[in-house]
């Protein structure tokens, strides 16, 4: 995929096609990214098309010439956090029964392997699992994932480290 | 997917205690480590559901509204 996130000189107040473009670019990143952090595919959408919103509304906040994906990805970061929020006060989302329900889906044999690890996904903190997801899979560094969630690098690294080992050890439980 | 690690540390696998991965190796990965990516992926290639068909009329909306 050609790398439009990080065209330059294209003023979001001024350019207001190119920014739709290039924005509109990273949509399937969103939503890999959105998914992989909610599991739930119509949630994750809809949290995608709400940060697409949002991002558009703010556009003239964007830097030109940074990176648009590290951009969203944040706006979507933040977003998610705050329906996780809300959910746990409105709602009580029970992580034992959407965890059953996950279970329960993902019973047919065939490609059980990517719903075990989704599964296994689901069970991490969620610091580690976004963490996992732009490090290992979005293809972020270290330094632009730390700027996403706001920490020290060095705290993205061991989220990093530790989300990978806990995953390892659902995945691959001692001796097997 | 694409070049975007060119700038600044590239992420590096931890060396986690005994596990000699290489970097993009596939000889002893374990699944999950490319299962992530796998996984990530095969959301990012999926063709854009229809309930994004309104996406572009939404943005309009916006400006306009």
């Amino acid at each position: 995929m050609a790398d439009h996130t990080h065209r330059t000189g294209s003023r979001a107040d001024a350019e207001p096609d190119v920014f739709r473009t290039d924005l509109l670019a990273l949509l399937p990143q969103l939503r890999a990214f959105a998914r992989g952090l909610c599991g739930r595919p119509e949630q994750a959408d809809d949290l995608v098309q709400e940060t697409v919103m949002r991002a558009w509304t703010a556009r003239t906040s964007f830097a030109p010439g940074t990176s648009m994906k590290a951009w969203t990805f944040t706006i979507l970061r933040n977003h998610f956090l705050n329906d996780l929020r809300k959910n746990k006060r409105n709602t009580q989302l029970d992580p034992e029964v959407a965890e059953n329900t996950l279970v329960a889906r993902a019973t047919q044999e065939e490609g059980v392997h990517m719903n075990d690890l989704q599964r296994a996904l689901d069970k991490l903190p969620e610091e580690r699992r976004e963490a996992l997801l732009l490090v290992g899979a979005g293809g972020f560094s270290y330094e632009e994932a730390a700027d996403i969630c706001g920490v020290p690098i060095g705290t993205m690294k061991s989220r990093v480290a530790r989300g990978r080992a806990q995953l390892h050890a659902i995945l691959e439980p001692a001796g097997s | 997917m694409e070049p975007e690690l060119t700038d600044s540390d590239p992420p590096k696998l931890e060396p986690t205690q005994d596990r000699g991965r290489k970097k993009g190796g596939s000889d002893r990965q374990p699944g999950w480590a490319d299962g992530l990516r796998k996984l990530y992926d095969s959301v990012a290639n999926e063709p854009l559901p229809d309930s994004f068909d309104d996406l572009l009329k939404k943005l309009d909306q916006a400006d306009n509204g």
